[in-house]
């Protein structure tokens, strides 16, 4: 058994320790808003928090991340959290929608780190999450939009 | 285009009923189809609603609901289909929800004879019928409203989901009419609304998927959950069309969570409890391959084939005048070879599916675009009735024309079936990209020949690319589906699909773009030379109309150069008789400031190009550095797309489409070696990234015609608007995609 700490609840699972996390989040504690797309660690579909920092949960053995605090879309809270929500919905983000809790999650560490970051600052933070849809002029003013709502 | 007879005859045979006590059904004559129209699965009678066609559903809570038969991919249909019904039933936007239709011949696409989406038509072949559906009920509770007042009808209006007495300045909320309305007739030939008083379509309307997406709750295909569900994962052959010898089991099956390993029609299956258990045991099953005939593949040997078969006429796709008389009289004439690669789609989500097959019936849960080719396999391979297959589309995270196919339905069915319990098939990524179904690679050589003006008098293309098809399943069948197919399969996969395979694949459609091209030579040629190296291929976002596009608009060029003539000018001159294309070009050029001189450093290049009757015109901004590096600044687009339902969507579209154009144009490519496709995931098929994405700008041509799609079209046109600005900035004509900086710098 394994102990995880998931959007500040604490689960127990029974899991090859090599198993990703983003496999164990999807199927043992069915939070999918965190996406299989490439599984090496290049596309960012998979990211979520660990301890705060953006993470591919793809090519991260759970057995790495026990006891450390694990945040996925679906537990994204706090003032940033919020001011990412109501931008990207806001600014119609999403086309298919697969990345995009992805790009969330990283825009989040972004604006933790840098409440107002500048179009190269985006880009370079942002560079690690791909759109095959091609959204990445609204991720950008979405993001200077939430920077802007978490000023206020 | 118009809908199908079988709808026309529905709708002509359509009937309200009501149930007493409960609520409404507005049935249709045929029971298949009011369950349809009424959400599918859902035994229940219709409570508390109205029904009135197979698009519309109203509660008594004011909600409506239109039911879109076109899956959802990114391309905003959901949101534009609900805005056209809206804006005909005079509906509140924000009581608007979507619903994904059933399968039902009420919903097969016109276009191409089966349920299914592509070509960018969506929009196209839903706005005269989803029109007079809301109208139709926007009538029918103004008559409800009126009667229920005891005042005539045409006292009344509809407005934001109201029904407005207008002397007495009475309303009553749409929900309220629901059950006077099911006891009334509903109306023919109803008006539909001028452009004039449009209130929704033509407006930036909000999406109606975001907030899902945006929280992480939408559902794709690879999200889909049932009890008893096992997952299953795919080796497929090593090298196309490769047949399974020998598979050793043993060491995967001990694995832990290791259900079964079976092979299927298309490999190998790894069956487990979870995902991580049947990818890890899938490396340890040893697998022998019969490799066949393509052992030895490689894009080299295809390259040298077509060199050779370029040499030799092709079938005429389009002759006028006498090119060759022309050529040899013409003042100067010009020649180039224009290469394009193989594509990947890269849809974000790989290829997936879950399918639960019981005795009595099978049901399909699959983020697809061939609702009806999926029906179809899974009645061939189970023996049930097509009516006891239900397919049930989730959002699709992505599609781009890889999930107009079929076979990760193909193995989620047989699995389910062979193991008697629900299954989930989830394709890695590396199976996903060896075994797409690419975008053609193809090799053009173009001709011109210009007067002594410079005007180009004589113009030949002749291009060589993968086989598409004729008339015949016989011939159609092995070239759509793989090679390992049982006979039965394919007869019936082929006549589901044949007007699907018929379009997609005929000499026609792979010359499409190269034959329409709007430009007014007095001698023309388009030959087409067919040859299908054994690389699967299909439809990729703008199908043949993504290569033709880059080798003509990068050739009108050459041909500016050797005439002396500016690129807009030229183009203008020789569009003198599409003026769609004309007005497109000019909006575009005049917003870009074409004929300022841009910024130093700054180079622009330009095109235009039409997908099925919807131009758009581009002219990048480049600039390239020492090193050969290509930057795009902006891109500037001008559209024709007729009515643009909601404009920032057709904007975003058109974005997004750039950006799927510029991975191919700047960055990857699929090339072919042993056999098979060299790239295997986003680190050697990079997909371009935030800080390669360029400013935008796109500008609609204002138009009342009728909507004509907008998908696609913003793919063909930006590999040679890039092409062009790298000739102007560096004079390197680049005759080959992806731009390497080899070619830009020549070293």
């Amino acid at each position: 058994m394994i102990e995880l700490k998931v959007n500040a609840k604490t689960f127990q699972v029974d899991v090859e320790p090599d198993t990703p996390l983003l496999w164990v989040l999807r199927e043992e504690l069915g939070l999918q808003g965190t996406k299989y797309s490439c599984g090496i660690g290049e596309c960012g579909a998979c990211m979520v928090h660990v301890n705060g920092e953006a993470t591919r949960s793809c090519v991260t053995p759970v057995s790495e991340v026990t006891g450390k605090e694990i945040t996925t879309i679906e537990g994204l809270a706090g003032s940033i959290g919020t001011a990412l929500r109501e931008s990207w919905i806001e600014g119609d983000v999403p086309q298919c929608g697969y990345c995009q809790p992805g790009q969330i999650m990283k825009a989040a560490e972004l604006l933790a780190s840098n409440p107002q970051p500048s179009d190269s600052d985006i880009d370079a933070a942002m560079s690690e999450v791909l759109c095959r849809c091609g959204t990445y002029n609204e991720i950008r003013r979405a993001i200077h939009q939430a920077a802007r709502r978490t000023r206020t | 285009m118009s809908p199908t007879s079988s709808a026309m005859e529905r709708r002509e045979f359509l009937q309200v009923s009501f149930i007493a006590g409960i609520g409404l059904i507005v049935g249709c004559s045929s029971p298949q189809s009011a369950a349809a129209s009424s959400g599918a699965d859902s035994t229940a009678t219709t409570a508390d609603r109205l029904v009135p066609n197979p698009w519309i559903r109203i509660d008594k809570n004011g909600t409506v609901t239109v039911v879109i038969n076109h899956s959802e991919m990114g391309q905003g249909i959901f949101s534009a289909l609900g805005m056209i019904v809206a804006e005909e039933l005079e509906a509140d936007w924000s009581k608007i929800r979507t619903e994904m239709a059933s399968m039902d011949p009420v919903y097969v696409n016109p276009a191409f004879g089966v349920q299914a989406t592509g070509g960018s038509t969506s929009v196209r072949t839903c706005w005269d019928e989803l029109r007079k559906a809301g109208a139709a009920t926007r009538e029918l509770l103004i008559s409800a409203a009126a009667s229920t007042w005891g005042v005539p009808s045409r006292e009344c209006r509809a407005d934001n989901g109201n029904v407005i007495h207008q002397g007495s300045g009475r309303s009553i909320p749409y929900g309220d009419l629901v059950e006077k309305a099911a006891t009334m007739p509903i109306p023919k030939n109803v008006p539909l609304k001028d452009h004039r008083d449009f209130k929704i379509i033509g407006k930036s309307m909000p999406r109606l998927d975001t907030l899902e997406k945006v929280e992480g709750r939408a559902v794709f295909g690879i999200d889909v959950r049932q009890k008893d569900l096992v997952t299953a994962t795919i080796l497929h052959p090593p090298v196309y069309g490769a047949r399974l010898k020998s598979f050793d089991p043993a060491k995967a099956k001990s694995m832990p969570g290791v259900h079964h390993i079976l092979p299927v029609s298309t490999g190998i299956a790894v069956v487990a409890e979870r995902f991580w258990q049947a990818k890890k045991a899938s490396e340890a099953v040893h697998v022998e391959w019969e490799l066949g005939p393509n052992a030895n593949l490689d894009s080299e040997s295809i390259r040298a084939r077509w060199v050779e078969l370029a040499k030799q006429n092709g079938k005429n796709m389009l002759s006028e005048g006498n090119v060759d008389a022309a050529m040899k009289s013409a003042a100067k004439t010009i020649e180039a070879v224009y290469e394009l690669p193989f594509q990947a789609h890269g849809c974000p989500e790989p290829m997936n599916c879950t399918a639960s097959v019981r005795e009595d019936g099978c049901d399909i849960w699959v983020p697809v675009q061939n609702q009806g080719g999926a029906q179809e396999v899974a009645a061939a391979i189970t023996g049930l009735d097509p009516d006891r297959v239900r397919v049930h589309t989730t959002f699709l995270g992505g599609g781009f024309g890889r999930r107009g196919d079929v076979d990760f339905v193909i193995e989620a069915v047989e699995l389910s079936k062979a193991l008697k319990t629900p299954v989930k098939v989830i394709w890695t990524r590396e199976e996903d990209i060896w075994h797409d179904h690419f975008r053609p690679a193809s090799y053009h050589v173009l001709r011109a020949g210009l007067d002594a003006s410079g005007m180009p008098v004589a113009f030949h293309h002749r291009s060589v690319s993968p086989a598409w098809m004729n008339d015949t399943i016989e011939i159609l069948a092995p070239a759509i589906m793989p090679r390992w197919l049982p006979r039965f399969m394919k007869n019936a996969v082929s006549s589901a699909a044949i007007p699907v395979v018929k379009y997609a694949m005929s000499a026609k459609s792979a010359s499409s773009g190269a034959i329409e091209m709007g430009y007014a030579f007095e001698h023309v040629r388009v030959e087409y030379i067919e040859d299908d190296p054994g690389v699967p291929t299909g439809a990729w976002r703008s199908v043949a109309n993504s290569r033709h596009a880059f080798a003509i608009e990068s050739f009108i060029d050459e041909i500016a150069v050797a005439g002396g003539k500016d690129p807009l000018e030229l183009r203008l001159h020789l569009l003198r008789n599409s003026p769609k294309r004309r007005d497109t070009l000019k909006l575009a050029a005049e917003k870009a400031g074409w004929e300022k001189t841009p910024p130093a450093g700054v180079y622009r290049g330009i095109s235009v190009h039409d997908f099925h009757d919807t131009p758009a015109a581009m002219v990048a901004e480049v600039s390239v550095d020492k090193s050969g590096y290509v930057r795009v600044h902006r891109v500037i687009c001008g559209v024709h797309c007729g009515t643009a339902i909601n404009p920032r969507n057709v904007e975003v579209q058109i974005s997004g489409a750039i950006a799927f154009g510029l991975t191919a144009t700047l960055k990857s490519s699929i090339t072919i070696a042993k056999g098979r496709a060299e790239q295997s995931n986003f680190d050697d098929f990079p997909l371009l990234k935030i800080d390669e994405m360029p400013k935008v700008e796109v500008h609609i041509v204002p138009s009342t015609a009728a909507p004509t799609g907008i998908g696609e079209v913003g793919v063909p046109p930006i590999a040679p608007a890039i092409a062009n600005a790298v000739f102007a900035a560096t004079g390197k004509r680049i005759r080959k995609l992806p731009i390497t900086r080899q070619d830009v710098t020549g070293v």
